[in-house]
């Protein structure tokens, strides 16, 4: 008997298969007292040489080279002669083997830690390496993505990017978590891939092991208990479905031609260079896009301890550029640091709520420079290779914050100069902030966080993040009107451009530029070319109109 | 004690790949080496987390230690292998 549970749709497409779930980090029972402290010894370094086994054989089937590289050198450390010899010290001391492992871990975490700058990097190895090694003493799942060899419909309850690292879109078929919102990682990872994906999911916790269920990351819904043969049908059609969509090509429009630009989200080049990841079997198929909408720079140097060079950084930004479809239009973002990414070399202090601190262009008060070099390496880049790049800055909320951004750029003969909306003040302003601008592009997912009162990764408010919000609905047509008016191109950057439904209502909002992840662009130009310019614009009054996400939804997908 | 002291060469310092090469090396040595900075406590030179914790980057000054038969060729061959910059090596290799 089928059952529905209803969670957010994050990433679309439809699903089916056989329930892996991803088992969470083990718990420390009570310490007990040791019998037999051999015994104990021998227990935990078996679990270590085995937790060493697990990781090196993952490394062999790693999908691309960094991956490969990450394990190699954890399933070195398990086996590591001091890791072992800090275990015996504490199993020694009366701990038992599951306790030794943990203290072992975390005493080796410290020195690292204490040691700083690139080596403290490898303390969260050691986490890993806890996390498996605990596991198998107290006879757990392995925490982490299961293996178990056969396609499946990955179930857990949420997913941080260090249990994604090694994710086999060969293997996984969708995603559907309990917590999480749109903007957490795993939509943003479903996204990238092209997985189906349900979030903010009630009743996942419930969905037993090797169930089969099926997933609607459109509409939000997964069917629980459907059966092998129900799940092979939707398979089929899912597979038809990506064969159609590899062969779609073209710049974006509605069905009666009104242009909208189909742009990419990339964060170095190699997102750029089609890769075995893809759906299609040219794997080019996602990449036939009219350029980058936005390239976050931030990620070239997440995990930095030292600043960039201005040649290192006018290398990296210039393989961009030549990798870049449509001619080499690339809208940059200077840097983004913030508190889901921070930029160890900036130097900034703690702050007790650092979404509303110093992140963004508000880093450019503190350390200047850092944006000058930015902006001086992007300009010589795009000199070099004959890009048309346009450069934005993140979280501008001013109107004086913006022409200060754009004298900087401008004096560097960079030729457009943008701003990104993300806090509801710059929405507000968006027709004063044009007279300083070429361009507006909306970062959805920042703009719901900061109009929603609400945290982007805050699993328990994930319907407040939903972009269907009217509110937030309201803050983008208003600045859509703005360009209009200015006749500046307003686009939209955040992960809602990649949702098909949702890029009519864009559309129909005025928006001129849609730019998302790679595999969603087929889906979005195939729904754009489905509707014309006028149904764009009802969809667009009725999301409006609807007070409830759920509600519009359900009502622009039935066509109503 | 037999010591060597050998400025670290590699560009990225004792980390990455030039710290497995050499904790590699350091383990197929017929004698137990140790490692150390200065006048610091001296590790396992066969522990990469003992390695890695030194912090020793490039142009660091470290001494190797070690004692009984085959202790000065360990040593040797060690040292040899820290004055080179094994990042570089990687490069032209590849």
């Amino acid at each position: 008997m089928a059952e529905t549970l209803n969670g957010l749709g994050v990433s679309p497409g439809r699903a089916a298969g056989r329930v892996c779930r991803m088992a969470g980090p083990p718990e420390l029972p009570a310490p007990s007292p040791v019998t037999d402290a051999d015994a104990e010894l021998a227990l935990a370094l078996d679990a270590l040489r085995a937790t060493a086994a697990e990781l090196a054989a993952r490394a062999e089937k790693a999908p691309d080279a960094d991956a490969k590289a990450i394990l190699e050198a954890q399933s070195f450390i398990a086996d590591d002669p001091g890791l072992h010899e800090s275990v015996e010290t504490s199993v020694r001391s009366g701990r038992n083997a599951a306790h030794a492992v943990d203290e072992a871990c975390a005493h080796h975490r410290r020195a690292l830690l204490d040691a700083g700058g690139y080596f403290a990097e490898r303390a969260a190895d050691l986490d890993d390496i806890r996390n498996r090694a605990v596991a198998a003493v107290l006879g757990l799942p392995v925490p982490g993505v299961p293996d178990p060899g056969h396609p499946f419909v990955l179930v857990a309850g949420d997913l941080s990017p260090a249990d994604t690292v090694n994710l086999d879109p060969g293997s996984v078929l969708a995603l559907v978590t309990e917590k999480g919102g749109p903007t957490s990682h795993t939509a943003i990872l479903a996204r990238a891939r092209g997985l189906p994906a349900v979030v903010a999911c009630r009743g996942a916790d419930d969905i037993g092991e090797g169930t089969w269920i099926s997933v609607d990351g459109q509409l939000g819904e997964v069917e629980v208990g459907i059966g092998e043969e129900a799940a092979t049908a939707v398979q089929r059609r899912a597979e038809e479905d990506r064969l159609r969509k590899a062969t779609s090509r073209g710049p974006g429009r509605t069905s009666d031609g009104h242009p909208v630009k189909l742009l990419l989200n990339v964060g170095s080049a190699a997102d750029l260079t089609p890769s075995g990841h893809t759906p299609s079997a040219e794997g080019a198929g996602g990449f036939d896009a009219e350029g980058v909408g936005l390239f976050r720079t931030e990620f070239l140097f997440l995990d930095r301890r030292e600043e960039p060079t201005y040649e290192e950084q006018v290398a990296a930004y210039a393989a961009v550029f030549r990798a870049a479809p449509g001619g080499g239009h690339v809208v940059v973002r200077t840097l983004d640091a913030g508190t889901d990414k921070p930029l160890p070399f900036l130097g900034l202090a703690e702050e007790t709520n650092p979404a509303l601190g110093i992140r963004g262009l508000r880093v450019s008060r503190v350390r200047p420079e850092v944006l000058d070099t930015q902006l001086d390496a992007i300009a010589e880049a795009a000199r070099a290779t004959g890009a048309e790049a346009w450069v934005m800055a993140p979280m501008v909320t001013t109107v004086a914050e913006a022409a200060d951004f754009a004298a900087r750029a401008r004096a560097r003969g960079i030729a457009r100069v943008g701003a990104m909306i993300e806090v509801p003040a710059a929405a507000l302003r968006a027709g004063r902030l044009l007279e300083e601008l070429d361009f507006l592009s909306i970062g959805t997912n920042d703009l719901s966080q900061y109009t929603f009162a609400s945290d982007r990764q805050h699993g328990e408010l994930a319907d407040l993040l939903d972009p269907w919000q009217a509110a937030l609905l309201q803050l983008i047509a208003d600045c859509a009107a703005a360009g209009q008016a200015a006749g500046k191109p307003v686009g939209v950057c955040g992960e809602a451009a990649a949702d098909p439904l949702m890029a009519t209502v864009l559309v129909g909002l005025g928006v001129t530029s849609l730019s998302m992840s790679a595999p969603g662009v087929p889906a979005v130009r195939e729904s754009l070319a489905a509707h014309s310019l006028e149904r764009c614009r009802e969809n667009a009054r009725l999301a409006l109109a609807t007070d409830d996400p759920g509600e519009a939804r359900k009502l622009i997908a039935s066509g109503r | 004690m037999p010591e060597r002291t050998v400025v670290v060469a590699s560009s990225t310092g004792l980390h990455a790949r030039p710290a497995k090469i050499f904790v590699q090396a350091a383990g197929k040595q017929g004698v137990p080496v140790r490692i150390r900075v200065g006048e610091g406590k001296p590790v396992p030179a066969n522990s990469m987390l003992a390695v890695l914790a030194l912090g020793a980057t490039h142009g660091t000054e470290v001494t190797l230690e070690a004692e009984g038969a085959g202790a000065d060729e360990a040593l040797d061959s060690l040292a040899e292998l820290l004055a080179r910059d094994l990042d570089a090596e990687e490069n032209s290799r590849g």
